[in-house]
C-alpha cells in the first residue's frame, strides 16, 4: 500500500541537489553561442566609444537573447485571446495587467523575446577577431639593439645551485661511471650535472605610435571622437603585435603640443588648422627620443582636412621627411559625408602616395565606419611592409 | 525548511483515501530552490544539456528575482511518483502542497491520456531522462560538442511533431503495397494462367514497392530518424529520445487546465477537512491556496490572460456542486482539456468568473468583443491543438532525397513564418543530408516553397 512508502524516512535535504547546475552549463553555452554571433557585427562593437574612457579594457555591447527557430506561423500583427475581469463588449483597453499569477509549473516552454543582455568583451579579444577576420601577415618587425637581457639555460656544468640539478643527467652519469665499474658506489659527486644559465642579450622589436589630432574649430565634438574611437583601436591592434609599443599623443590647432594618453581623449581647442605645426611636433618627438632605425615608427593623424592653404608648402615637407623615415603614415579624414573634390591635407597625403612612400588614406563618415578604417590601415601597412622587405630582399 | 510537514503526510493521505483519491505512492523529496527552477526549464529533473535550456533558464531566474512565480512543487507521475518540493517551503506551504500532490497523483494514475502515454514507457520517464542525458554525454564525449548540438538542434526544434496515436516504439511501414486488382479474366489470362509457373511468376510481379510515405507523416521525429538516408545510428537515437520524452510531455500539456484544477480542488477540500492541522497552519495553508487559484484580475482589474489553476479550480467546483463527486471522477478519469472546457465551461460559469473575448487588430487597440460560449472555448484552446505547434508533416521523399514538408495552412489559417522555417530547415538539413523543402503559403495566400539557405552545410 501506498502509505508506507511515501518516504517519511528520507532525509531532510539532499545535499546533491545543490550541485546540479545545468542550467547554468546550457547558460554559459548560450552565451558562448551569442560571442560567436556577435563576432560577426565587429563593426557594431568597435564603433562603441565608450571604451575608451572608463580603462577597464573591455566594450559593452546589447544583444538579444538567442532564439532556437520552431515553425510559428506568420505574425499577422492582429491578436485575441481570452481575457478575465469587469468588462463588457465593446470596451477598449489599455495595457492591463498581464502578468502571470503564482503557479507551479509550464509544460514545455514559450521561446522569450526582448529580453536584451549586456555582454561584456575584452578588448583584445575583439583585436584578435579583427586580426582574424583581415587575414593579415603578422607585420615585420625591425630588430633593433637594446638593453633587455633574459636569462637563458644553456649547457650544464659539475657545479651548481641544488635547485637546478638535473636528475636525469645525473642519473645517466651514474649509469655510465658503473657499466664500467659495476662495484662503486651508485651516486659520487662526480656524477652530479647542473644547469647553467647565461644571460643574453635579446633583440626586441620597439615601436612607436604618434597620434596626431587635429583638434582645431572646425572639429566638431563627434568629429574627435570619432577619431579618438580609431585611435583607440589601432593602438591596441599595435599593443597586439609588437612586445612593447609607446604611443606619443600629439594635438594640434594652429600650434601643437604633446599629451598623456588620458588627457589626451580629453582636449578640446579651438581656432585654425596648421597642420605643419603638428607634424613638426612629431619630428622633433622623433628626434629626441625615438631614432627611426631602431624604433618602427608610425603617425596617424586624423582630421577634417580643413589645413590653411597657404601652409601647404611647409606640411608637404614636414610630411615627406617623416614619411621617409617611418613605417607607415596613416590620415583618416572625418567627415560628415562625401566631398566633391580632396581636401587640403588629402592632397598632401596624396603627394606622398604618388613618391611611393608607404601610407593610407581613409575617410570615416560613422561609426560604422571605424572597423573598416582600421582594416584598411593595417591591411595598407602589411603591404607596405611585404614590399619593402622584398626590396630589401632584392640585390 | 520546516522539520515537521512529514509528520502530516500519512495523516493527509489517510484522509485523501477515505474520500475516494487512488494513487500510486509518491516519493516527497524538498531540494534547493535553485533545483526546483531547472525542473521548471528543462521539465524533468535530468534532461539533455541543451543551449536554449540555458535561455530559458536565465528568464526563469529573472521572473523569480522579480517575485513574478513562484514553484512550490513539481510532480512526476510514475509508479513511485517522485514530487519535489522548494526547501524555501514553510510548513503551511508544504501541507498544501502534500495535499495538492495527492490530486496530481490520482489524476495521472487515473486519467486515459496519462495512462495510454504512461503504457508506453512514460512511467519510468525520470529514470530514461537520465539515460538519455547520459548516452548524450557519451555522444559528445565521442563525436563532439559541436555534433551533438547540430541533432539536439533539429531535434528539440522539432519536439512537439510526434503522433500519439502511434506506439512509442514504431514499426516501419511496410515497404510494399498490394498492387490495384487485376482487370476482369480476359482469354489471354485464362490461357497464360495454365501455363507452368505463370501463377508464381505474376504473384512476384504483382509487389509494388510503397510511396514514402504512404500518407501524410506527422509524426516527424520518428519519420527523420527512421527514414533520413545518412543519419548516424546515434543521431537516430537523439531523436527518438526526444519523441519519447515529448510521449511523456503531451498529457501533462494538454491536461493542464484539469490537472491543476484537480490538484487545487483535492488541496482545498483535504485541508477544509483535515481537522488535525493546527489552526494556524490552516490558515496560512488556506493563505497560499488563494494566491494559487486567485484570478489574475481582483476586483476592478481586467487581464488579458487567464490563470489555468483559477479556471481548473472553479470548473471542477462547479461540476462537483451540480453532479457529485462520483460524476466528476469519471470526468476526470475520460476528459483531456479539449473536451473539459467545451463540456464544462458553460455559460454562466464563464460570465460569473468574468471571462471575455478580446481582439486587437493590426496597429489597433484591445477590443473586448462579444462571444458565444463556443468561441471563448475555441479561443482558449487555440493555442493547444497539435501540441501548440503549427500543422506540418512530411509529404514526400523525392527519388533524389529530397524531403518535402507540407505545412497545413488552410487548418492553421495562415502560412509560416519565413525566417523562422528557414532556420528550422537548416537544422533539419544537417541531420536530412539532403535537400529540405517546405510548402506553405505567403500572406497573400498564395503557395510558396522554403528552402534551406544554401549557406547552411
Amino acid at each position: 500500500m501506498s502509505s508506507d512508502s511515501t518516504g517519511n524516512e528520507s532525509p531532510p535535504l539532499n545535499g546533491w541537489y545543490e550541485l546540479f547546475s545545468r542550467g547554468s552549463r546550457d547558460w554559459l553555452r548560450h552565451s558562448a553561442k551569442i560571442r560567436e554571433a556577435v563576432r560577426e557585427h565587429l563593426p557594431q562593437i568597435v564603433a562603441g566609444s565608450d571604451i575608451i574612457n572608463d580603462g577597464s579594457r573591455t566594450v559593452r555591447v546589447p544583444v538579444r537573447m538567442l532564439e532556437h527557430y520552431r515553425f510559428r506561423l506568420r505574425d499577422t500583427g492582429e491578436s485575441q485571446g481570452v481575457g478575465q475581469g469587469k468588462a463588457k463588449p465593446g470596451d477598449v483597453l489599455g495595457q492591463p495587467n498581464t502578468a502571470g499569477g503564482p503557479g507551479q509549473k509550464g509544460a514545455g516552454g514559450k521561446e522569450r523575446g526582448g529580453t536584451e543582455l549586456l555582454l561584456e568583451f575584452k578588448v583584445d579579444d575583439v583585436i584578435e577577431w579583427l586580426w582574424e577576420d583581415m587575414q593579415l601577415p603578422n607585420l615585420q618587425p625591425r630588430v633593433g639593439t637594446s638593453e633587455e637581457s633574459e636569462w637563458k639555460r644553456e649547457g650544464w656544468d659539475r657545479r651548481g645551485a641544488r635547485s637546478r640539478l638535473d636528475r636525469r643527467r645525473s642519473f645517466k652519469e651514474s649509469v655510465k661511471r658503473r657499466a664500467q665499474d659495476a662495484d662503486s658506489p651508485a651516486f659520487t659527486d662526480e656524477d652530479l650535472r647542473f644547469r647553467q644559465l647565461t644571460r643574453r642579450r635579446q633583440p626586441t622589436v620597439r615601436a612607436v605610435v604618434f597620434f596626431l589630432l587635429d583638434v582645431s574649430g572646425s572639429m566638431s565634438e563627434r568629429d574627435r571622437q570619432l577619431s579618438k574611437t580609431f585611435f583607440f583601436w589601432v593602438a591596441a591592434g599595435l599593443r597586439r603585435e609588437y612586445h612593447s609599443v609607446d604611443i606619443v599623443f600629439v594635438a594640434h590647432t594652429t600650434d601643437a603640443w604633446e599629451f598623456s594618453e588620458a588627457d589626451f581623449f580629453k582636449v578640446t581647442g579651438s581656432g585654425g588648422t596648421v597642420t605643419s605645426t603638428g607634424l613638426a611636433k612629431v619630428r622633433e618627438i622623433m628626434q629626441e627620443r625615438y631614432d627611426p632605425s631602431t624604433f618602427n615608427v608610425y603617425l596617424f593623424y586624423a582630421s577634417d582636412g580643413d589645413n590653411a592653404s597657404d601652409d601647404r608648402p611647409k606640411a608637404g615637407e614636414e610630411l615627406e621627411n617623416i614619411a621617409k623615415a617611418v613605417r607607415f603614415t596613416g590620415y583618416v579624414e572625418i567627415s560628415a559625408g562625401a566631398r566633391s573634390s580632396q581636401s587640403e591635407t588629402a592632397q598632401l597625403f596624396q603627394a606622398i602616395a604618388d613618391a611611393g612612400l608607404p601610407c593610407g588614406r581613409y575617410s570615416i563618415t560613422g561609426p560604422d565606419d571605424v572597423a573598416a578604417a582600421v582594416r584598411h590601415f593595417f591591411t595598407a601597412e602589411a603591404q607596405a611592409a611585404g614590399q619593402s622587405a622584398n626590396a630589401g630582399a632584392a640585390p | 525548511m520546516s522539520p515537521d510537514w512529514r509528520s502530516h503526510v500519512p495523516q493527509i493521505e489517510d484522509l485523501a483515501r477515505k474520500l475516494g483519491l487512488d494513487w500510486s505512492p509518491v516519493i516527497f523529496e524538498a531540494v534547493p530552490d535553485s533545483f526546483m527552477t531547472e525542473i521548471a526549464v528543462y521539465g524533468l529533473p535530468v534532461r539533455m544539456p541543451h543551449w536554449s535550456f540555458g535561455a530559458r533558464y536565465i528568464y526563469q531566474l529573472l521572473q523569480r528575482h522579480m517575485g513574478y512565480s513562484r514553484l512550490f512543487e513539481v510532480v512526476f507521475p510514475g509508479n513511485p511518483g517522485h514530487a519535489y518540493l522548494a526547501s524555501s517551503n514553510g510548513l503551511a506551504d508544504n501541507v498544501l502542497v502534500t495535499a495538492h500532490v495527492l490530486g496530481h497523483a490520482d489524476f495521472s494514475k487515473n486519467n486515459l491520456m496519462f495512462r495510454r502515454c504512461q503504457d508506453q514507457g512514460s512511467l519510468q520517464i525520470i529514470e530514461h531522462a537520465a539515460t538519455h542525458a547520459r548516452q548524450i554525454e557519451k555522444d559528445i564525449e565521442s563525436h563532439g560538442f559541436n555534433a551533438v548540438e547540430q541533432v539536439l538542434d533539429a531535434a528539440l526544434s522539432l519536439e512537439q511533431y510526434v503522433d500519439l496515436d502511434q506506439p512509442l516504439r514504431r514499426e516501419a511501414y511496410p515497404e510494399f503495397v498490394a498492387a490495384p486488382p487485376l482487370p476482369p479474366d480476359d482469354a489471354f489470362r485464362t490461357r497464360f494462367a495454365t501455363l507452368d509457373r505463370a501463377p508464381e511468376a505474376a504473384a512476384q510481379s504483382r509487389k509494388l514497392r510503397a510511396p514514402l510515405p504512404p500518407h501524410p507523416e506527422r509524426d516527424l521525429l520518428w519519420f527523420i530518424a527512421t527514414y533520413a538516408p545518412d543519419m548516424e545510428s546515434w543521431e537516430r537515437d537523439i531523436f527518438l529520445a526526444v519523441r519519447e520524452e515529448s510521449f511523456y510531455f503531451y498529457p501533462v500539456f494538454a491536461t493542464q487546465i484539469m490537472n491543476e484544477g484537480w490538484a487545487s480542488y483535492w488541496h482545498a477540500r483535504l485541508l477544509r477537512e483535515a481537522d488535525f492541522i493546527p489552526q494556524s497552519v490552516y490558515l496560512d495553508a488556506i493563505k497560499c491556496h488563494s494566491d494559487v487559484v486567485r484570478p489574475i484580475a481582483t476586483g476592478e482589474q481586467v487581464a488579458l490572460s487567464v490563470n489555468p489553476y483559477h479556471l481548473g479550480f472553479t470548473l471542477w467546483e462547479d461540476i462537483v456542486k451540480k453532479s457529485g463527486i462520483d460524476a466528476a471522477r469519471q470526468i476526470m478519469c475520460e476528459d483531456d482539456d479539449f473536451s473539459f472546457l467545451r463540456n464544462h465551461l458553460t455559460h454562466e460559469v464563464a460570465s460569473e468568473m468574468g471571462l471575455f473575448r478580446y481582439q486587437r487588430p493590426q496597429n489597433g487597440q484591445v477590443k473586448v468583443v462579444a462571444a458565444e460560449i463556443e468561441e471563448l472555448h475555441e479561443s482558449l484552446l487555440l493555442d493547444k491543438y497539435n501540441f501548440g505547434a503549427p500543422r506540418v508533416a512530411v509529404a514526400e521523399v523525392r527519388g533524389d532525397g529530397t524531403l518535402i514538408l507540407q505545412h497545413d495552412s488552410q487548418l492553421d489559417g495562415r502560412g509560416l513564418d519565413p525566417e523562422r522555417s528557414r532556420k528550422v530547415l537548416e537544422y533539419v538539413k544537417r541531420v536530412w543530408r539532403r535537400p529540405v523543402l517546405l510548402k506553405t503559403i505567403d500572406a497573400a495566400a498564395q503557395q510558396v516553397e522554403f528552402s534551406a539557405d544554401a549557406a547552411a552545410a
